[in-house]
C-alpha cells in the first residue's frame, strides 16, 4: 500500500526553523486515485500550536492532502497513498498503525456541520464513550463540559443538553463539531473549510474559536477564504496542481511571496 | 422563453415585433397554466379510480362475508334418556359414555319436534338434515363436561345446518322455484314453524375463529390457518430479517466494488422477480428432499418464504442505507469509530426505518403467497390446529383458497370472511411496523 522505500534521506532536508518541534513531518507524499495522480512529491511540516493553513484553487489537493493526516483516504477503495507521513516521529501508514488510534489523536472536522442526530450530549460523549476515555457518568459529563466550554458553546447549550444537535444554528452545529472532536482530546485537529457553510457572523467565531484552540492543539486548516488564511494561521501552504507550491509564514507569503504562481493566487489572477 | 416567462406590461417602445410578443406570451401562459390543471386532474381522476376500486374490492367482499359472522341455532328438546347413555346403570362410566350413540338422542329430539315427518325415510332424513351432522359431538361434550344431566330433558341450542343456516340468513331465496334451492319446502315449513316458537337466533360465530378447517362449513374455522400463517411468518421473519439486514450492511458498507459484488447485486435483484413457484420447486428439493424436514411443517415454509423474501429485504434494506448522508459516516470515522461502530452506532439505527418498511413489504407478500407452499404440502386439508413449528399447517390464503373450491353454498360466506380476516391481519402487521418505526425515529 504504502512504499517506505522513499527514504528520507533523498528527500529535500526539512525547513530548518529549530525552535518549533515538527508534529508531522511529511515527505514525498503521492496520491493516486486510480490513475490520476493528486498529490505529487508533497514535503510538508506541520509545527506544534500553530495554525497552518492550506489554500489554493479547487482540486488542488489541499483537503486530499489533509486527509492523508489522519487516513481518511482509507475509505476510498482506489486511493493510493505512497510517501511518509510521520506523526511525532512515527510512520502513520505502516500496517501495524491502529487507524482508530490514529483519529483519536488527529481529530478532523468536515466542511459541512455534520452533527449526529442524536442529543448535543451524546454528539460530544460519542467519542469519548467508544475510546472508553471516561469512568462513569461524572467523568462523562465533565468531558462534555468542558468540550463544550473549549469550543465556545456551553452557555448557549447547557440548559438543552439532551436536545437533538441537529436542531441548532449552522455555526452552532459547527462548534459541536469542533467540541465533539476535542472530546477524544486529540493533538492536531483537522479542518476542512470548516466555515464555508457559515455566515460571517459565525465564521467569526470560528475564527475566534480556533485561535484559542492552538494554545492546546495543531491545527490543520483547509480554507479557500485567504482572508480568513491570513487571520487565524501562522504558516500558510499553497498548493497548485497537486504541488506544494510555496510554504512559509503566513505574514510573508502574503505580502513577499517567492512563486509567481502564489503571487498569482492571492491577488485574485486566478483560481 | 425568457420573454415568454415574463408577464406583458403593457406595449413596449418599439416596433409591430415588439407589440406582438406580449400577447404571445400571454397565450403561452395560458397554455401553461392548462396543462398544469389537466395535469392535476388526471392525478386526481387516477387516485378516484383507484379509489372507488378499492371500495369496490372491500365493498364486495364485505358485503358477501359479513354474514359469516354469525351461525343460527336451533332450540331442540333433547331428552339425555339414561337406557341409551348409562345402560348398566350405576357409577356412570367415561368409556361407555363417549361410545353411546348421541346421533339417536339428535334424531329423536328432532322426531319429537316434528312427530308427523317420520312416516317415510326420505322425510326423516331431511328432519335430520335441519341441524349440523356435528350436533352429536355437542352433545357428547356436554354429558362429558355435567354427567348429571343424564335422565333429563334439555333445551339444547343446536347448529342449523349449513344449508338451512344460509336460508336463515336469506342467502337462499325463498321465492325461487324448489327444484333450483337446496331447501326444500317441507324444510322451510318446520323452519318457520320453529322460528315462530322462537327457537331460531343467530349468535356469534365463535367456531369460525376456535376451530380447525372441517367439511362442515358450519364447524370451517379459520384458527388452525391463522396459526399455521403465524407460525409459517414467524420462520420467514427470523430467518430472513437477519441475513437480509446482514448481507444489505455488507454489501453496503464493507464489501469492496469489484465485479464479483456486482454479479452479487445482479443475481439479487434478478432473484426478486423470479416467479415463486420456483422457490417452492426448491423448497422441495433441498428442504424436504434433501434435508428431510417434514412436509407441510411451518418450518419448511417459512424457509421457503424466507428464500422469497430476502431479495426484497436485501434490496430495500440497501437503499435505506444509501439513503444515510455519508458525512454521518465521515463524522464517526473521523472521531476514531471502527467500521462496525459507525455501521452499528451511526448507519444502521439511521437506516431502521427503511430497513423495517422493507421487511413488512417482504413479510406481506409472505402473508399472501400460496404457490411456492404448493410444491411443499401446505396447500392441503388440515383440520388440526398445528402446536408447532413441524406440525402439519396450512396457511390463511391456502385456507381462503380451498373454501373458495369447495362446493357447499356456506363456503362462500366464509370464504369471504377469511378474506377480511387475512387482511385485517395485513393491517395488523403495517401498524405493529408503523409503530416499530415511530419508536425507532423518536429515538433521535
Amino acid at each position: 500500500m504504502n512504499d517506505l522505500t522513499y527514504a528520507t534521506e533523498t528527500a529535500p532536508p526539512p525547513e530548518m526553523d529549530s525552535a518549533k518541534i515538527a508534529k508531522i513531518v511529511t515527505r514525498n507524499v503521492n496520491v493516486y486515485y486510480g490513475d490520476k495522480q493528486a498529490l505529487i512529491d508533497v514535503n510538508l511540516d506541520i509545527y506544534e500550536h500553530e495554525v497552518t493553513a492550506l489554500i489554493g484553487p479547487s482540486g488542488c489537493g489541499k483537503s486530499t492532502y489533509l486527509r492523508c493526516l489522519n487516513r481518511m483516504n482509507d475509505v476510498i477503495d482506489i486511493c493510493r497513498v505512497t510517501g511518509d507521513i510521520l506523526l511525532d516521529g512515527q510512520d502513520v501508514y505502516t500496517s501495524d498503525l491502529d487507524v482508530v488510534q490514529l483519529r483519536a489523536q488527529v481529530g478532523m472536522v468536515f466542511q459541512k456541520p455534520n452533527p449526529f442526530p442524536k442529543s448535543i450530549y451524546d454528539n460530544v460523549a460519542y467519542g469519548p464513550r467508544i475510546h472508553g476515555l471516561a469512568q462513569g457518568r461524572a467523568e462523562l459529563d465533565t468531558i462534555v463540559q468542558q468540550s463544550l466550554e473549549r469550543a465556545g458553546l456551553w452557555k448557549e447549550v447547557q440548559d438543552r443538553l439532551d436536545e437533538p444537535g441537529t436542531g441548532l444554528s449552522g455555526g452552532q452545529q459547527q462548534r459541536l463539531c469542533i467540541a465533539r472532536a476535542i472530546a477524544v482530546n486529540p493533538e492536531v485537529i483537522l479542518m476542512d473549510e470548516p466555515c464555508s457553510a457559515l455566515d460571517p457572523i459565525a465564521t467569526a467565531r470560528i475564527e475566534e474559536l480556533i485561535d484559542e484552540l492552538r494554545e492546546n492543539y495543531t491545527i490543520v486548516i483547509v480554507t479557500h477564504s485567504m482572508q480568513q488564511a491570513a487571520r487565524v494561521s501562522q504558516r500558510t501552504a499553497f498548493f497548485h496542481l497537486g504541488e506544494l507550491v510555496e510554504v512559509g509564514e503566513t505574514e510573508h507569503i502574503f505580502t513577499n511571496p517567492s512563486d509567481s504562481r502564489t503571487q498569482g493566487y492571492i491577488t485574485g489572477r486566478f483560481g | 422563453m425568457t420573454d415568454a416567462a415574463m408577464p406583458p406590461t403593457g406595449p413596449p417602445p418599439g416596433g409591430v415585433a415588439d407589440i406582438r410578443r406580449p400577447t404571445i406570451a400571454h397565450a403561452h401562459l395560458r397554455r401553461r397554466y392548462a396543462a398544469e390543471r389537466r395535469f392535476k386532474l388526471y392525478g386526481l381522476a387516477s387516485i378516484a379510480v383507484a379509489g372507488l376500486v378499492l371500495l369496490l374490492l372491500i365493498g364486495s367482499i364485505v358485503s358477501k362475508g359479513y354474514s359469516a359472522f354469525w351461525q343460527y341455532y336451533v332450540q331442540i328438546d333433547i331428552t339425555f334418556a339414561a337406557e341409551e347413555l348409562n345402560p348398566n346403570g350405576g357409577q356412570v362410566e367415561d368409556t361407555t359414555v363417549r361410545s353411546a350413540d348421541y346421533l339417536k338422542l339428535v334424531r329423536d329430539g328432532l322426531k319429537h319436534a316434528f312427530p308427523d315427518a317420520t312416516k317415510s325415510r326420505r322425510d326423516r332424513r331431511a328432519l335430520y338434515g335441519l341441524v349440523s351432522a356435528n350436533s352429536d359431538v355437542v352433545l357428547r361434550n356436554m354429558v362429558l363436561d355435567d354427567p348429571s344431566i343424564i335422565g333429563t330433558t334439555r333445551n339444547v341450542w343446536l347448529k342449523l345446518s349449513d344449508d338451512m343456516d344460509t336460508f336463515a340468513k336469506g342467502n337462499i331465496k325463498r321465492n325461487l322455484p324448489e327444484s333450483d334451492r337446496r331447501v326444500s319446502d317441507q324444510e322451510i315449513g318446520w323452519y318457520d314453524i320453529l322460528a315462530s316458537q322462537d327457537r331460531i337466533t343467530a349468535r356469534f360465530n365463535i367456531d369460525l375463529f376456535r376451530n380447525g378447517d372441517s367439511r362442515e362449513p358450519e364447524e370451517a374455522g379459520i384458527y388452525g390457518a391463522l396459526i399455521g400463517s403465524i407460525l409459517t411468518l414467524t420462520v420467514t421473519l427470523l430467518v430472513s430479517f437477519p441475513i437480509g439486514v446482514m448481507t444489505a450492511v455488507y454489501l453496503e458498507e464493507f464489501a469492496p466494488k469489484n465485479r464479483w459484488t456486482d454479479l452479487i447485486e445482479v443475481n439479487i435483484n434478478n432473484l426478486a422477480a423470479v416467479p415463486s413457484i420456483v422457490f417452492g420447486l426448491l423448497g422441495l428439493a433441498v428442504f424436504l428432499n434433501f434435508f428431510g424436514l417434514p412436509r407441510s411443517a411451518p418450518l419448511v415454509g417459512g424457509l421457503v418464504l424466507a428464500l422469497m423474501t430476502l431479495p426484497t429485504i436485501i434490496i430495500t434494506a440497501r437503499s435505506a442505507l444509501k439513503a444515510v448522508p455519508p458525512s454521518i459516516r465521515e463524522a464517526a470515522l473521523g472521531l476514531g469509530a471502527s467500521p462496525l461502530q459507525v455501521v452499528a452506532h451511526h448507519v444502521l439505527p439511521l437506516a431502521m426505518p427503511g430497513v423495517l418498511t422493507g421487511t413488512i413489504i417482504g413479510m406481506a407478500q409472505a402473508l399472501g403467497e400460496t404457490a411456492p407452499l404448493l410444491m411443499i404440502g401446505m396447500v392441503a386439508f388440515i383440520v388440526d390446529v398445528p402446536q408447532g413449528f413441524t406440525d402439519p399447517a396450512t396457511v390463511l390464503p391456502v385456507q381462503i383458497y380451498i373454501w373458495a373450491d369447495s362446493p357447499e353454498r356456506a363456503f362462500v360466506e366464509r370464504t369471504s370472511a377469511a378474506i377480511m380476516i387475512l387482511l385485517g391481519f395485513l393491517v395488523l402487521m403495517n401498524l405493529v411496523a408503523v409503530v416499530l418505526r415511530r419508536k425507532f425515529e423518536r429515538r433521535w
